[in-house]
């Protein structure tokens, strides 16, 4: 048994103390033999700190395409030669797709949009769009507009949006190499803000962006200094017409020592499968995941990509026993 | 109709090999219209998707 697992159940399983960045990067520089025990401890340190539930989640895009931003992977941006075009949801369809989300059990439906951080228009639809989902839908709303005023964030948490995501994306170090149009430490400000007015916190990133080991390790490490109420881990998947377009996917054995490395340093985090799975890891690295650290899920369909059907994915948490997390336990 | 072009990459579906755009499809919903290779608007929701050319209507899953 290697010592990094040795040590991890000693402070982790059973102290509660997440690992830090070197701790992290001895759990992603294991080898495949070691590969099951760590993902064993990491299911342990989940259960333990977290409980057998699992948090159910869909996502929406409000307004698509045509972001001024560049961030190398997204095919959302208006500088890339993607072929998303720019289109808006309407305040029907939004609360239809919040219906949708809710009939497969999910608790937390959020809305997304593509900018660098939100307009009046954009605004004005959050209001109007989350009001009318509040009086059809029995669902916690939560929010990802990119980069916010402090006004902004009153205006959220007024509109009573309990959660806000804002992903990292990657390490401070590598950051620069994936978005030129911003830094790190203004998406970080913007964290600081969310986290101060008593909204929820979730912020993860994409793994599989050309990153090192090391760096993914650093990553890990800034996010337990957050200390985030969710992580949302992505594996890019990557899109024609962006930068990242000829990526090459995050191998699954990557994928999942990635998931027992960032459940150990974050202990009693939410951490959530995101985009890329299907892809990195199919339906077995998904279950092997669920049996290795992760405890929230994205079911449906992506901002621009498709999913596994959500019933795949809840007969999958029925087959494992972990049951869907209820409304009531997130209020 | 016909479709005379691929809905993912937007190239001629005579020319050249789109199998791996069809696996790829699989998750991801059409981005090209098939008839006259406009892009197309597209919403991608929870349990589905629709796409909207200018000229040829929506299309839905």
């Amino acid at each position: 048994m290697p010592e990094i697992l040795d040590r991890a159940r000693t402070q982790v399983l059973e102290q509660g103390v997440g690992l830090d960045e070197a701790g992290v990067l001895d759990i992603l520089r294991l080898s495949d033999d070691d590969l099951p025990a760590a993902l064993q401890l990491a299911h342990e340190v989940r259960m333990k700190w977290c409980g057998p539930e699992v948090e159910v989640e869909g996502i929406v895009s409000l307004k698509t395409g045509g972001c001024p931003e560049d961030c190398h992977f997204c095919s959302q941006s208006g500088l890339f030669a993607s072929p998303v075009r720019s289109v808006w949801l309407d305040i029907p369809s939004l609360v239809e797709a919040a219906k949708q989300t809710a009939a497969t059990g999910a608790t937390e439906f959020c809305i997304v949009a593509a900018v660098r951080g939100p307009d009046a228009r954009l605004m004005k639809q959050m209001r109007e769009g989350v009001a009318a989902i509040k009086a059809a839908v029995d669902i916690q709303v939560a929010a990802s507009l990119g980069m916010l005023t402090q006004e902004q964030v009153d205006e959220l948490v007024d509109m009573g949006v309990h959660r806000y995501n804002h992903n990292l994306e990657t390490c401070r170090s590598f950051f620069p190499n994936v978005v030129s149009t911003h830094t790190w430490e203004e998406r970080w400000e913007t964290l600081t803000m969310v986290r101060a007015s008593g909204m929820e916190v979730c912020c993860g990133g994409i793994l599989g962006l050309g990153e090192t080991i090391e760096q993914r390790a650093e990553f890990a490490a800034q996010l337990a200094a957050l200390d985030p109420h969710e992580v949302p881990l992505n594996f890019l998947n990557p899109r024609p017409g962006t930068p990242l377009g000829d990526q090459p996917v995050v191998e699954a054995r990557d994928a999942l020592r990635a998931i027992a490395a960032f459940r150990l340093a974050m202990p009693r985090t939410i951490l959530r499968y995101a985009g890329g799975r299907e892809i990195t890891l199919g339906d077995l690295g998904t279950r092997d995941g669920l049996l290795g650290g992760i405890n929230a899920v994205i079911v449906g369909n992506y901002l621009t990509t498709l999913g596994r059907p959500a019933d795949e994915d809840l007969a999958l948490l029925d087959d494992l026993k972990m049951p869907v997390k209820a409304l009531s336990a997130t209020l | 109709m016909t479709a005379l072009w691929c809905d993912r990459c937007g190239e001629r579906l005579a020319e050249g090999d789109h199998a791996a755009c069809a696996a790829a499809r699989r998750l991801e919903p059409p981005r090209f219209c098939p008839s006259c290779r406009r892009r197309m608007k597209v919403q991608v929701l929870p349990t589905g998707w629709t796409a909207t050319c200018v000229e040829h209507g929506t299309t839905a899953s």
